[in-house]
């Protein structure tokens, strides 16, 4: 018998003291990533490094670094199509590099995830401060027409959550999907609760049931996404960034072409409802709205907290989902508000789908930074209490 | 032929529509039946093997065979090609790529993956142009030949794909013709069955492209130039030294003994699993 009785353990054992970057680690890990293709880039390295030391701990994890960003994409991509559940983390000028492969991967409909911690740019930019100048080139980056999903974290606890759910997303549509954040929200560091596992929904990518020989790689269905073996499986299919017709095969046939693009926007489009994440503060009455994401949604609540006190009618919508832009949900949280204010650290790139949204109906002010410092609470606030 | 024909039917997809992209007279097809070849003489099964091609004439070579094939960016398939095979070290990575595909664009991602010993066996189709675009030079056109980008002649000066793959650390480096089928055979099979990074350089002649603007009258002249000019190694050693500069030697170049990255990688994770338990 032991001596001591053993006292009642009062710590919380899973909860940890984490950056940003380490919780994308921790999300990605708990939706199941046994991949990770990369190559160091401030400010997303600690996503490379902590993989690095936790995947080859894994009974099948990978980690590799690459000799450029878009070998690692390549990479991803390579080891997706083999069956697992992959990813890479980067900045604005890996982000450049990657956008080949993630037409590629649009095209050819391969899940993946690509964590894009944004720093300021054009070019090497400020490698160590914080921006949000990516967004456009997130949704428009690679050329041709295309779908794709960009969501977004602002803070450490949502780096968590929103990792899985971009892999749950990725594996569920087939699809590329681009988590958008951004210095501060990457270096920041707070406490957060690791999750019970079991406690998120984790999605993996559906596998064909059919036998071989009835297997049509890229067969129109209703919910659009084809079922995906990984290589090896025995079922042998083409996989091509061509454009290509059910089978696979290149092809240049207009009605065949026609098919596979709107089957690809299809695929995302009909499933809006599943895709949008946006939180709603102070919504229900306010007349004026913030629509913030990133780190500057944690202003923005302070602002709009601060600008109740002061009896103004402010309430705030944090964007969790950049694309496809969670119109739905915006337009009935806008119903009745008669300023939108959005606040961004770049030269106006999510108010561009505001306004868009908006259609004319509310003033739309928006607030910009783009000297690589965060928007203050108190900016907002003043521009809160000017309209 | 009946042996050919059996061959044919067993790994060419039957779906897919031919004819195919290749022009009169191109190697390209040789290299394909090589690989097959080899790939029967091993015993492979279909389903373990994967094709893995970058953009030009020999990218569009995945698409007629039935394996699991994945045609990907220009210059970029080794790449893809390292994910697979760190994902599933069990398949049988194969990569088809040109010479502008692998040196050009893919120069990079090339010198890597011999650098890194990823177990893949690498063919470029060399056919010293960019034949799909229409007879640009590439990386490994010969200086002063004329191309539709060098209208006065090549002034750079060109890669010699063994050398490169050499220097960037490839434990087994073979070149061959397309002409001399029993060495490209013999080379294939040996590649497909070492660990690491395996190169196959493969000479084919492009008349289409290439050729019939670097005075080369038919096609047949430039099968007839790698008759001439192309030397196993030891008979290149036997011929006086001011002669061996204008040949191209074929054969085997390094074959050393070394671990893949996907094994060395296995035996990380048992370490670390000794070490954690």
């Amino acid at each position: 018998m032991p001596s001591k009785v053993k006292k009642p353990n009062r710590r919380n054992e899973r909860a940890i003291f984490a950056l940003g970057n380490e919780a994308v680690v921790e999300g990605a890990l708990l939706a199941g990533c046994s991949f990770f293709g990369g190559y160091p880039i401030t400010p997303s390295t600690e996503i490379a490094e902590i993989m690095a030391d936790r995947l080859p701990r894994l009974d099948d994890g990978v980690f590799i670094q690459m000799e450029d960003e878009i070998a690692s994409l390549g990479a991803v991509i390579g080891a997706s199509l083999a069956g697992r559940k992959a990813m890479t983390a980067t900045s604005g000028p890996g982000f450049s590099l990657m956008q080949e492969h993630i037409g590629y991967a649009c095209m050819a409909e391969v899940p993946l995830v690509i964590v894009n911690v944004m720093r300021g740019g054009p070019s090497t930019g400020l490698p160590t401060s914080p921006a949000q100048g990516d967004v456009q080139q997130a949704r428009w980056g690679t050329h041709g027409d295309h779908p794709i999903i960009v969501l977004s974290a602002s803070d450490v606890h949502e780096c968590l959550e929103m990792t899985v759910r971009a892999f749950n997303l990725a594996e569920k549509y087939r699809s590329p999907v681009i988590l958008l954040l951004d210095e501060i929200t990457a270096h920041t560091r707070e406490k957060i609760t690791l999750p019970e596992p079991g406690s998120f929904e984790i999605f993996t990518r559906i596998k064909p049931s059919m036998p071989p020989e009835w297997f049509v790689p890229y067969e129109e269905s209703m919910r659009g996404v084809p079922p995906m073996p990984p290589l090896g499986a025995g079922y042998r299919f083409h996989v091509t960034g061509l454009t290509h017709d059910v089978h696979g095969y290149p092809t240049s046939r207009p009605e065949e072409v026609q098919n596979l693009m709107q089957r690809l926007f299809r695929k995302i489009d009909q499933f809006f409802y599943d895709i949008q994440f946006v939180e709603e503060t102070a919504c229900d009455d306010a007349e004026i709205l913030v629509i913030a994401y990133g780190c500057v949604a944690r202003s923005a609540h302070l602002a709009v907290v601060q600008a109740r006190e002061k009896g103004l009618k402010a309430g705030l919508i944090k964007l969790k989902t950049l694309f496809p832009f969670p119109r739905p949900a915006m337009e009935k949280l806008m119903q009745h508000c008669r300023v939108l204010v959005v606040p961004e650290m770049n030269m106006g790139q999510i108010s561009r789908e505001v306004k868009r949204v908006n259609n004319g109906r509310a003033q739309v002010r928006t607030l910009n930074r783009v000297d690589g410092q965060i928007i203050t609470p108190g900016q907002i606030l003043k521009l809160l209490q000017k309209v | 032929m009946a042996e050919v024909t059996q061959l044919i039917h067993h790994y060419l997809r039957h779906n897919k529509k031919f004819p195919h992209v290749l022009c009169p007279g191109c190697g390209h097809g040789i290299v394909l039946g090589s690989l097959v070849r080899s790939i029967h003489q091993l015993g492979l099964t279909k389903d373990e093997v994967v094709l893995v091609a970058g953009i030009g004439c020999s990218g569009r070579i995945a698409v007629y065979t039935d394996f699991n094939t994945v045609h990907t960016t220009h210059g970029r398939a080794l790449t893809f090609a390292t994910g697979i095979k760190m994902a599933n070290p069990g398949l049988k990575v194969i990569v088809i790529m040109g010479d502008g595909d692998a040196l050009s664009i893919g120069g990079n991602h090339f010198i890597h993956a011999a650098r890194r010993n990823i177990g893949v066996t690498a063919l470029i189709l060399n056919n010293n142009i960019y034949g799909m675009t229409g007879g640009q030079s590439s990386s490994t056109t010969p200086q002063d030949s004329v191309s539709m980008t060098t209208p006065f002649g090549q002034m750079e000066k060109s890669f010699d794909i063994v050398e490169l793959a050499k220097a960037a650390g490839a434990h087994y480096v073979a070149r061959s013709t397309v002409l001399h089928v029993k060495l490209l055979d013999r080379i294939i099979v040996t590649a497909l069955e070492r660990p690491g990074f395996n190169l196959v350089e493969a000479l084919t002649p492009c008349h289409t492209q290439f050729g019939r603007k670097n005075k080369f009258k038919t096609v047949v002249d430039m099968y007839k130039w790698y008759k001439k000019n192309a030397l196993p190694l030891d008979a290149l050693a036997k011929l006086p030294e001011a002669q061996r500069n204008a040949r191209v030697p074929i054969g085997i170049f390094v074959q050393e003994e070394a671990h893949s990255l996907e094994d060395r990688y296995v035996m990380l994770r048992s370490r670390l699993q000794e070490g954690a338990s």
